[in-house]
């Protein structure tokens, strides 16, 4: 996803693409999730202004859309890094060593978990088992998963971004 | 058809194609064709093979040689001397890591393989799962076409009830029971859920049953409709799975077009559509009334029980909701019948379980094995034993709402009822091995953070026992809790278990209740400002006390 995407905020040619969106899922029953989904990947948040828009143009209470926007961990209310990198700190990551891991990003990025770079490149967070323990430990930056990980291939792939 | 001499099948898998599986299929081709063969061998992309960790991997029949661990600048070789000149590229062949195992010559003849029983994943590593037409040719939708012109809706029922099929998402309910509820009930809208959300840590099976044989669900769930009388499904997948979703709406658009999915399905009046819902990350969701939430659009949060959705799911009408893997037994059963379908596992829990092993195991990766089979079967035969030399100090089953089990436990069958009974159970088919340079409080800790963070919030044993329960054990972990504060999680962890709203906040416990039993004198050590493995940082010098 380009870069520029991550700093909008959304203006009126935007919002037009937020009722583009509406207009996609609108004669579906529950589009709420989806409509989230899709307009994220637009801004890659969910600004204010925009759950406003989707709440209006699919007639739900504004709270039924923060609601749930709140309640899914890949929906995010405030701007993040250009690379989100979600670290899996689930069991079997935690045996092949995801901690030695978890270090090394630390290490060079300068950031904790829930923190982002100064230069907004980088955002770091845990997250729930990846789904691919065959190779664990596993972390996923923005939609690319990458296994098998040691501290000194996650520096390597940080540097490569 | 072309007739081929030989046929390369390449993983396509998500664990191999963060191997880079892709680029060793690119090579492959280049050089086949460049060596114009391309007439001669042909080049396919599969499903999971089953040995993760040893990614990429590729099969060459007709020989069914494996390979493993390939980068493309092996291609060349396996091309030039396996394909050109029949000579095997021993280098590169995949070896079962099984400390006294001599070099496997065929895949089929591995312990790995050789204890393996596939109903599950038939076709997984054997078709391309973006075809159709393979799908077929491997009896695929001959299932849905027999239910269709052959038989009565209740004969379906009856045929999924006599299997003695119990559902594979972890709580094992009988699924031609939970059908025949859903059929009884009397309404002009019903659904079938394919629960595909699958956030058990350690759990990736149907992400590679999705990835590896897509139609093979479709048809399950087509069969289901039939069965129960609904003519929408909705296959529920977490948001994370990728390639399986668009394994998925390729499929759904291929049935469509050849009538499988729609209107006048085999010509007869019944019609069944499918819709793809993604997740958006939330454990709980995979609780199927947490679930049905999240299809309508809300917070993924349980609902009291009963009602149960086989009565009122979706919007309220009546809802089947089954795993992948339940349903990918479906038309295996509908063909082969009852009795044959019984002929695997125990007489409580017929046919097979694909488990997912991961942590301190040679083969880490998906397999599928009869029902009761011993977990030292599973350890030392198909999972290739414990790597370096190290000793077997636990087996988690079940995901990380399963329970741990220590080494005299080895021997027990693992079927539903069995490990229930031990306090652990069979749940998703998770299998977490660690070896004893591991510290059991530590991974207790890291069970105990996940609950922590998956707790919806809606009842309050779960939202703040999770919390409550993490910040003891992380205590223990610091050398700073006393026997009051074991105590005080085995009582909280008895209020969890009997009164949390759903199965997450019930089974949170699990893991922490079996290792304070099992590992009793490890949790003791800690009380007395001792880590046995030095995992846990003491506020004193770690030094043995007693
Ligand atoms: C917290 C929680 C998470 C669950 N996650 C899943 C899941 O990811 N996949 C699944 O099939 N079942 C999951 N279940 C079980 C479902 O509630 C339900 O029992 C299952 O989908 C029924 O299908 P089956 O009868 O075919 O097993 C979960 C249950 C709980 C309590």
């Amino acid at each position: 996803m380009p870069a520029e995407k991550y700093s909008s905020t959304p203006n009126s040619g935007l919002l037009s693409d937020i009722d583009d969106i509406i207009r996609k899922h609108q004669n579906r029953d529950g589009a709420l999730i989806d409509v989230l989904h899709d307009v994220q990947a637009l801004y890659g948040y969910l600004p204010e202004q925009a759950m406003k828009r989707i709440a209006e143009g699919l007639s739900l209470p504004l709270s039924k859309v923060y609601g749930v926007a709140t309640f899914y961990s890949l929906f995010t209310l405030e701007p993040k890094g250009q690379y989100v990198i979600r670290l899996c700190e689930s069991a079997p990551c935690h045996i092949r060593g995801a901690v030695q891991v978890l270090s090394a990003i630390e290490e060079e990025l300068k950031i904790k978990p829930g923190e982002t770079t100064p230069d907004s490149k980088f955002t770091l967070e845990f997250t729930s088992c990846l789904g691919v323990c065959g190779v664990a430990p596993a972390i996923m930056i923005n939609d690319q998963v990458y296994g098998n990980l040691t501290p000194e291939k996650v520096k390597e792939i940080l540097r490569s971004l | 058809m072309a007739f081929y001499r030989a046929h390369v099948l390449v993983c396509g898998g998500t664990p191999c194609e963060l191997g880079g599986c892709r680029a060793v299929k690119d090579t492959l081709l280049e050089e086949v064709n460049r060596l114009g063969l391309s007439s001669e061998i042909r080049v396919l992309e599969t499903g999971c093979l089953g040995p993760c960790d040893q990614g990429p991997v590729i099969i060459v029949y007709p020989e069914g040689i494996m390979y493993a661990r390939l980068q493309p600048g092996d291609v060349k070789e396996i091309v030039e001397q396996h394909l050109l000149k029949g000579r095997v590229v021993n280098r590169l062949v995949y070896h079962e890591k099984k400390e006294e195992a001599k070099s496997v010559v065929t895949f089929e003849s591995s312990d790995y393989f050789g204890l393996q029983e596939r109903i599950v994943l038939r076709n997984c590593g054997r078709i391309n799962p973006e075809s159709i037409e393979e799908y077929i040719a491997h009896d695929g939708y001959r299932a849905l076409g027999k239910c269709l012109t052959e038989m009565e809706p209740a004969a379906v029922v009856q045929v999924v009830k006599d299997s003695g099929l119990r559902g594979r998402g972890g709580a094992g309910f009988p699924t031609g029971l939970k059908w025949s509820f859903t059929a009884k009930t009397d309404s002009n809208q019903k659904y079938i859920v394919c629960n595909a959300d699958e956030g058990e840590p350690g759990t990736f099976k149907d992400r590679l049953i999705l990835e590896g044989d897509p139609h093979s669900i479709i048809e399950g769930m087509a069969i289901a409709g039939y069965a129960v009388g609904a003519n929408k499904g909705y296959i529920y997948i977490r948001g994370e799975y990728k390639l399986s979703i668009e394994r998925l709406q390729h499929a759904i658009r291929q049935a469509r077009e050849l009538g499988l999915l729609g209107t006048n399905i085999f010509g007869s009046d019944f019609a069944f559509d499918i819709e793809v819902r993604s997740g958006a990350g939330a454990y709980v969701c995979g609780e199927e009334t947490a679930l049905i939430e999240s299809i309508e659009g809300s917070r993924g949060e349980p609902r009291y029980k009963p009602p149960f959705p086989g009565v009122s799911g979706i919007w309220g009408k009546p809802t089947v909701v089954n795993n992948v893997e339940t349903l990918a037994n479906i038309a295996p059963i509908i063909l082969n019948g009852a009795a044959w379908f019984r002929g695997f596992g125990t007489e409580k829990c017929p046919g097979t379980k694909v488990f997912t092993m991961t942590g301190d195991i040679n083969n880490e990766g998906l397999i599928e094995v009869p029902m009761g089979i011993t977990l030292r079967q599973i350890v030392y035969g198909v999972g290739g034993g414990i790597p370096g030399g190290l000793g077997f100090k636990m087996a988690q089953t079940g995901g990380t709402s399963g329970g741990c089990l220590p080494k005299e436990f080895l021997d027990l069958p693992m079927d539903y009822d069995t490990l229930a009974e031990a306090g652990s159970a069979l749940g998703s088919g998770a299998l977490l091995i660690m070896d004893d340079s591991h510290c059991i409080v530590d991974i207790v800790r890291c069970f105990m953070k996940f609950f922590k963070h998956e707790s919806c919030g809606k009842c309050t044993p779960c939202r703040e026992g999770t919390t409550r329960l993490y910040e003891l054990v992380t205590k223990i972990t610091e050398g700073k809790a006393t026997n009051e504060d074991i105590a005080l999680l085995t009582e909280l962890s008895r209020v969890m278990q009997t009164s949390a709203l759903c199965g997450l906040g019930q089974a949170a416990p699990n893991p922490l209740v079996t290792c304070l039993k099992y590992f009793e004198e490890e949790f003791g050590a800690h009380l007395n400002g001792y880590c046995p493995t030095g995992v846990c940082t003491m506020p004193v010098a770690n030094v043995k006390v007693g």
